[in-house]
């Protein structure tokens, strides 16, 4: 058999990685930081800024592990390179909470019983909160009867747009739940 | 100390850890950030079978970053581990697709990624053989399965009694190979000082992990130390140690420094274990009145060629219904595959599949209420061993379910009922889960501001198992949860058995409860006076529970599903889904439901889309992500509730509890299957239950 590299497709060749310094924005707090172009958002909080909280449950946006906000919509942290993200606002499930007061789905996780393994748990709260944002802004979802008024938030709704966040724990019943009693 | 008046085992508490896990505070093993930390990324096999011929570890030492590569040519050497998965890099072999062959280490993750991909290696490929089929001239019979079951067991004349029977089934039902996929992958920081050893491990037994790895580095076990805080699920992929571990191990010990490893989601579907594909024939005969007079189960199924996973498919057939004649079997053939291993209810959650699809048909063929079918053959004691239940209550959760579920007016024509497009059937089914305990020890210690805090190697990989051990440690202590904490997730702790075979809190409670008695005990010869340098007591609970009676100790249950399948596209939803069970006294109501309703969650799952598609020409699980390989997401999750017939069974444990986290996804999948019968009057054997499979 003929030597070949362990991942098939086009050799490029090696060159010495490409820094870039830029200014990250993260829970209000500012990071001057040298990133590698081929660092993904979800690396560089987790391993460089030790914000752990995001969680890489597939590094292929298809899980919703690592879902963080920027500028107040949800994104997977692990499908955007961070020298992208230049100047954008930046939370994490570590700048939900306002101080030593939970954020309300925070509580409402908490109350009903929301998450067992915690992993998917801090993807899915600000994937809530972002969520909120979309159906107050008046968004609609592929469930939503009527485009043009204003989505009313009812569970069937609110499991459609939640539908990017896996929970392999199976807590989705109560993470309904949780986001019903703050919608509603 | 203060005497609690409500006990807090049997209410309800909320996550002790909720707030660190809600906030992202709560740190997994990949959150571990040593100082000189260094990143490895293991290189799969892209052949089935053969053996690595070269490796050319000298091209990629030179890449950016790199610090080092490693392959069987340049490892360190370890003992011949009892499970030849764990002897990574040890031999050029490979046994399948995606075993690991060689590790990367670098500065970055980002560096160690990129030298990985371009590691190039040189096989000496053989052909391989990757098809469970039940004729395969491999297939042979194990001396035992999982854990400690007969492969075979046989009463009666099975033949003669179904050749007799008025009313009979005999089908074959299939079920695919399913992976784990807890959210957290399996990761490990590996850390060594001098001839000590530490790994953050995401592992549902830390003591589990230093017992197997400590001889295989030839250390004393007292030099590893596992701790795991915070696991992101196992679902028993991570109750043995996968190959992950052991490279984090050798790699760091390579390079001198600490080493940080995660197994991509992509790798996990080789090298963290599955659920064996089963292929399962049912045969049942009864009187006309549905009085089973036999019971026939055969299971056939796979290992790989490293590892005898022997999965024990039959075994609640062996429990579940009275009947003179039976026989239950099991055949393993071993195939170029990955290693299977346990997954939620290994054995159970397949093996009622089929047992209960069966039942089901023989309802429809004996035109027999299902409900009442199964009541009909409710055994007096265990029908295999003779033993007596220690408590069984499966006909108050069919009863009882029923009620709740509206069933009494079920007209079971199927194919009848209509909604626009939609199909709505119901169906039911039994659950079982069987109730083990393990030795453990633990320890207890007050300190003169009486605070109390317990210790013990358990693990919590979602269970709510430190809240559980709380209220358990409160109530004995006389105290409130408040005044107790309870450490876990460290091999430091004293030993303990993981969180697995749904046995986790009745073994570790059993050792909790004891420690804190002979605690409460010292207290109350002193006048609860606390010493300086406080006070503490241990336990150990291995010949309490080799002493213990013997009974058939089993939790049963019965789950009630209602679906709507799409008459035009067969798509299948489920409305609703109802599981009652009976566990014995459960310990804390709100995270107990939680456990129910997440195995109910993971049985539609695995009703209607888990499959792992083997690809015979490459021999490797084709559709390895979640863009492929789907599980349940929010919107397939309608209604899906659980309650619990209170059981005071005083023959398990000095908690009366019988361990939940297993029995919700028992039974699910034949409940689910049996409803699209109803609806549609199509049987579905094989799952999962696809549009392709009810649109002809
Ligand atoms: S880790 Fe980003 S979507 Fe899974
Ligand atoms: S709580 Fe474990 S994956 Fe959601």
């Amino acid at each position: 058999m003929k030597s070949e590299p362990n991942t098939p497709g086009q050799e490029v060749p090696v060159s010495a990685p490409v820094m870039v310094d830029l200014r990250l924005s993260v829970n209000r707090d500012s990071y001057p930081i040298t990133v590698d172009t081929r660092e993904t958002l979800l690396d560089t909080l987790r391993e460089r800024l030790d914000l752990t909280g995001a969680k890489k449950g597939c590094d292929h946006g298809q899980c919703g592990a690592c879902t963080v906000l920027v500028d107040g919509r949800r994104m997977k942290a692990c499908l955007a390179l961070t020298v992208t993200l230049d100047d954008r606002e930046i939370t994490t499930v570590e700048g939900l909470a306002d101080g030593d007061t939970p954020h309300p789905l925070q509580a409402a996780f908490i109350e009903n019983d929301a998450f067992q393994c915690g992993y998917c748990t801090p993807g899915q709260l600000c994937s809530a909160v972002g969520m909120l944002a979309e159906a107050s802004a008046g968004w609609p979802s592929s469930v939503t009867a009527d485009v043009t008024g204003e989505p009313r938030l009812d569970d069937e709704e609110i499991r459609e747009r939640m539908s990017g966040n896996l929970c392999r724990c199976g807590a989705y019943v109560n993470i309904v739940a949780a986001i019903g009693q703050v919608a509603r | 100390m203060t005497t609690a008046a409500i006990p807090y085992v049997g209410s309800t508490m909320d996550r002790i850890e909720g707030p660190e896990k809600v906030t992202g505070r709560a740190r997994y093993a990949f959150e571990h950030s040593p100082q000189d930390l260094a990143y490895a990324v293991p290189v799969p096999a892209t052949i089935a079978r053969g053996e690595v011929r070269s490796i050319d570890i000298d091209a990629v030492v030179q890449l950016p970053g790199v610090i080092a590569a490693i392959w069987h040519g340049n490892a360190p050497r370890l003992s011949t581990p009892e499970n030849a998965e764990l002897a990574v890099l040890q031999s050029p072999r490979v046994a399948y697709r995606g075993q690991y062959i060689a590790v990367v280490v670098a500065e970055t993750l980002q560096d160690a990624r990129e030298a990985a991909r371009r590691l190039r290696v040189e096989y000496d490929a053989e052909p391989h053989d990757v098809e469970l089929r039940v004729d395969h001239p491999g297939m042979y019979r194990p001396d035992q399965v999982n854990p400690f079951y007969p492969t075979d067991t046989e009463m009666g004349d099975p033949d003669s009694a179904f050749a007799a029977a008025p009313i009979v089934v005999d089908a074959t039902y299939s079920t695919p190979a399913e992976h784990n996929n807890p959210m957290e992958p399996h990761a490990t920081v590996a850390l060594w000082d001098g001839d000590g050893l530490t790994l953050y491990d995401s592992t549902q037994g830390a003591s589990t992990i230093r017992d197997t790895l400590a001889p295989l580095f030839g250390l004393p076990p007292e030099n590893l130390r596992v701790i795991s805080p915070h696991v992101g699920g196992g679902f028993g992929s991570k109750i043995n140690p996968m190959p992950s571990v052991v490279v984090a191990a050798l790699a760091a010990k390579q390079v001198g420094r600490p080493v940080k490893l995660s197994v991509t989601r992509q790798q996990m579907f080789a090298v963290t274990g599955y659920r064996t594909p089963t292929i399962q024939r049912v045969r049942l005969g009864a009187d006309a009145d549905g009085r089973l007079t036999t019971i026939v189960h055969e299971a056939f199924e796979q290992s790989s060629r490293i590892y005898e996973f022997a999965e024990q498919t039959t075994t609640p057939t062996r429990v579940m219904y009275a009947a003179p004649n039976r026989r239950t079997s099991h055949r393993l053939v071993r195939l170029d595959v990955p290693t299977p291993t346990y997954m939620r209810a290994p054995g159970e959650a397949p093996g009622m599949f089929a047992l209960e699809s069966a039942m089901d048909e023989l309802a429809v063929a004996g035109k027999i209420d299902p409900v009442e079918l199964r009541i009909r053959n409710e055994p007096a004691a265990d029908p295999e061993s003779g033993l007596p239940f220690s408590s069984r209550n499966l006909v108050a959760c069919l009863r009882e379910g029923a009620r709740r579920f509206g069933w009494a007016d079920r007209d079971p024509a199927p194919g009848v009922r209509r909604r626009g497009r939609w199909l709505i059937g119901t169906g039911v089914a039994s659950s079982t889960y069987p109730t083990y305990r393990r030795p453990s020890q633990a320890s207890a210690r007050c300190d003169p501001d009486g605070m109390f805090t317990v210790r013990i190697a358990a693990s919590d990989i979602g269970t709510g198992a430190r809240t559980a051990l709380t209220q358990i440690a409160a109530d004995t202590l006389r105290t409130s949860p408040g005044r107790v904490r309870v450490e876990i997730g460290d091999s430091a702790m004293p030993s303990a058995i993981m969180a697995g075979g749904s046995m986790g809190t009745a073994s570790w409670g059993t050792a909790v409860v004891r420690a804190c008695q002979s605690l409460a005990e010292e207290l109350d010869r002193r006048y609860g006076e606390v010493p300086a340098a406080g006070l503490e007591t241990s336990a150990d609970t291995t010949e309490e529970i080799d002493a213990q009676q013997r009974f058939s100790r089993h939790a049963f249950g019965a789950q009630f599903a209602e679906v709507a399948v799409d008459s035009d596209s067969g798509e299948t939803r489920v409305l609703r889904l109802l599981g009652g069970f009976a566990a014995g006294r459960i310990i804390n109501p709100k995270t107990a439901r939680s456990q129910f309703i997440g195995g109910m969650t993971m049985g539609l799952s695995m009703a209607l889309l888990e499959e792992s598609i083997m690809d015979d020409e490459f021999g490797d699980y084709l559709n390895h992500d979640f863009a492929q390989y789907h599980i349940a997401a929010c919107a397939d999750v309608r209604d899906i509730d659980a309650f619990w017939i209170e059981e005071d069974d005083p023959h398990l444990n000095p908690m009366g509890s019988k361990g939940v986290g297993e029995i919700g996804i028992v039974g699910t999948a034949a409940a689910v299957a049996n409803a699209v019968y109803h609806a549609t009057g199509v049987r579905i054997r094989d799952l999962p239950i696809t549009l392709d499979k009810l649109v002809r």
